[in-house]
């Protein structure tokens, strides 16, 4: 394993407890034409060979305190999932750092990472693909316990099983049943159960409610909530539903073209959002209160990074766009209580 | 639900069934509603409340086994369940058309937006070529897709999934249909993109009069977005009525449930209220009122269970503007005049 590495260099305040998961100038490209076997293009103006890549992460520095639910919103396209998968060491980073818990552990090996897939676990959108067709739910509840702890005796085992079943609600009857035979919310459940079997304490949440119906949602979110609160956990939740992050949240980032606009306190950002985006989104976000609150209307749609872009990355959809958005990028300021913009109007006071 | 002579499309009784090898799923149930014209009306309920089937059995696309067993479908008056397939292909398009929920499987892949246009014009009307093309344009016009004679030489997947969505409301305007259904049009959508499609086609259904129907499980969509509501499940309407009173006072303890289900009802970081169980597969609907496993009012004040629950199923009464299908619901009713007397 590495050694641990001091976060003190990079520059944390003294009276911030240490985050469980920090992440610093996090990158991601990803080749645009993997299968091409040239995957350079002529570039005419610029006379020269140059690669097609999209820019997923751009640059992101976040912090995650423990037992923080911290949800990050945004459009699809936005890198909020590779985002995920990037602190989950399913993809490797083009350039950055991660760190757990003080370990760095962006460029460890499958042996390296094993220690901290026990206490870093994830659920995804889809529990009709996240679940082994040809496992039973004891099979696929057993097996992450067995692996993490080849000493325990099968007893052992299977009663931390029955327990995990226990604690999502899946009847102990059902044990011996496959995932078809569950219905989206149950299978979601085991997926939970799946994540919860090894004791965790971060849980990564792709869009873990986005493919259920209302019922079922509440029934998970609660569940999710209930299991956060007995099991001590620390949420990365990513969602494009603002109703469930406002719900979900303690604490919420804001993506726009692989960058972090706004970050804050989840009643923050509900109520003083900062970021021109961030007030976009929630007025499109549909209220079942009486028409929209109409301020703010976005027109076109997020375009795909296939360079890093100059300047602010969302002055083309921004009404408060003015030249120096479209010549330098905006760093995020900090205005009160760990809330951060990086949006130059803001900054200028011009919003 | 009385028969209107004015309603655009008016539907009685429809009863559609799946017979399968062992048993039959009966996926719509005795259902009526109307529609007129220039109205946007709103079906919600869950994933296999029946939602899709019904739109599909509205323009005669279920697929086999599926058929319908009983009950009419009157489109002006016009009795359109025993239309052979190729009178209802005169209507289907032309003044009947649909929209699905994602817009890329929608669009034919190999053809440019263009020739799909084109194609669905010429089939229905007798225009050239370059008429057809104007008439395109000046669709894609109307649903604010910006530089349309460019886009008629793309091909769908190089457009964005909102423009693609644009792209399948054009066509689904093209010739100018009295009735559209819209099946989860913003579902597989961004917010911001939900948001322009919602209040395109609020705008389209009132300047050329066409009757919407929007299906969807997201009450948010449609409280937006329509006039009138059906709640269905387990293929039944359990309330109907003007969207705001259903949203705002929901009477069915089915829409109650669905409505305090929202993460927007409770305090964040409060438990959020759920529906004990979960919707029942078509082929096994409970007796009498579907919903009575998973509510509340199956057991009176008293504590005794309610019998009709279980054993009859509840006919739709009145509550101010809404018809609710609940039995609890009409005790209330039947019992209010006479409590009010007493006091």
């Amino acid at each position: 394993m590495t050694q641990p590495e001091t976060l003190q260099t990079l520059g944390r305040a003294a009276d911030t407890p240490e985050p469980l998961v920090s992440v610093r100038r996090l990158r991601k490209r990803f080749a645009l034409h993997p299968e091409r076997l040239l995957p350079w293009r002529f570039d005419r103006r610029q006379r020269g060979w140059r690669r097609e890549r999209i820019h997923a992460v751009n640059g992101v520095d976040l912090d995650i305190q423990r037992g923080d639910a911290l949800c990050v919103v945004g459009e699809s396209g936005c890198g909020k999932s590779t985002l995920a998968r990037l602190i989950m060491g399913l993809v490797t980073p083009s350039d950055g750092e991660v760190h757990y818990d003080g370990w760095r552990i962006d460029h460890l090996n499958a042996r390296q990472w094993q220690p901290f897939r026990r206490r870093m676990q994830m659920i995804f959108q889809n529990p009709y693909a996240s679940l082994n067709p040809r496992l039973t739910v004891r099979q696929a509840l057993e097996e992450p316990v067995r692996i993490h702890h080849p000493d325990w005796s099968r007893d052992r085992v299977e009663a931390k099983v029955e327990a995990l079943m226990d604690d999502v609600g899946i009847d102990n009857g059902w044990g011996d049943r496959f995932a078809h035979e569950f219905s989206g919310g149950q299978r979601q459940r085991i997926a939970i159960a799946r994540a919860l079997s090894v004791d965790p304490e971060f849980v990564v949440a792709d869009e873990p409610v986005s493919a259920l119906d209302v019922s079922v949602q509440a029934q998970v979110l609660n569940l999710m909530m209930d299991a956060q609160a007995s099991h001590r956990l620390t949420y990365l939740f990513i969602t494009h539903d603002l109703a469930v992050v406002e719900h979900f949240a303690t604490r919420v980032a804001v993506m726009y073209l692989g960058t972090i606009c706004e970050l804050a306190d989840a009643d923050t950002l509900f109520a003083r959002p900062r970021h021109p985006y961030t007030r976009a989104l929630l007025a499109a976000s549909p209220r079942l209160d009486d028409a929209f609150p109409g301020q703010l209307r976005l027109s076109g749609e997020l375009s795909m990074p296939l360079q890093a872009p100059s300047g602010c990355v969302f002055r083309d959809r921004c009404p408060h766009a003015n030249r120096r958005c479209r010549e330098a990028a905006p760093t995020p300021i900090t205005l009160d209580r760990g809330h951060q913009v990086a949006c130059h109007a803001v900054e200028e006071g011009r919003i | 639900m009385r028969a209107n002579p004015m309603a655009l499309l008016e539907v009685e009784h429809l009863d559609v069934r799946f017979p399968l090898r062992r048993g039959e799923i009966r996926a719509v149930r005795d259902l009526s509603f109307s529609l007129q014209r220039g109205e946007r009306l709103g079906i919600v309920g869950e994933s296999g409340a029946g939602k899709s089937v019904l739109a599909f059995s509205l323009l005669k696309l279920l697929s086999r086994p599926g058929r319908i067993v009983a009950g009419t479908v009157r489109f002006e008056g016009r009795e359109l369940t025993s239309l052979s397939e190729r009178q209802f292909r005169r209507l289907r398009g032309n003044r009947l058309a649909m929209i699905f929920q994602d817009p890329l499987t929608t669009l034919n892949p190999v053809l440019t937006i263009g020739q799909q246009m084109i194609e669905s014009l010429k089939a229905h009307r007798r225009l050239s070529t370059r008429r057809a093309r104007i008439v395109a344009i000046d669709k894609l016009r109307q649903v604010q897709v910006s530089s349309p004679e460019r886009r008629l030489e793309q091909y769908p997947h190089q457009l964005s999934g909102g423009l693609c969505q644009r792209v399948v409301i054009a066509i689904a305007l093209l010739l100018e249909p009295d009735i559209i259904i819209a099946d989860e049009p913003t579902t597989a959508l961004d917010v911001t993109i939900q948001a322009e499609i919602i209040t395109l086609l609020k705008r389209l259904c009132d300047e050329h009069d066409v009757g919407l129907i929007v299906i969807s499980h997201d009450l948010g969509v449609i409280g937006q977005l329509t006039q009138r509501t059906l709640v269905m499940y387990a293929g039944r309407i359990v309330e109907q009525g003007p969207t705001r009173e259903i949203i705002n006072d929901a009477q069915h303890p089915y829409t109650q449930g669905l409505i305090n289900a929202l993460p927007q009802m409770t305090l964040p970081r409060q438990r959020l209220h759920q529906i004990p169980g979960s919707m029942p597969t078509l082929s096994e609907v409970p007796s009498g009122c579907a919903f009575h496993p998973r509510c509340a009012y199956r057991i009176t004040p008293e504590g005794l269970p309610r019998r009709d629950c279980i054993e009859n199923v509840p006919e739709p009464v009145r509550s101010g503007e809404c018809q609710v299908a609940c039995h609890w619901v009409a005790e209330l009713i039947a019992r209010g005049p006479a409590e009010e007397r007493a006091t």
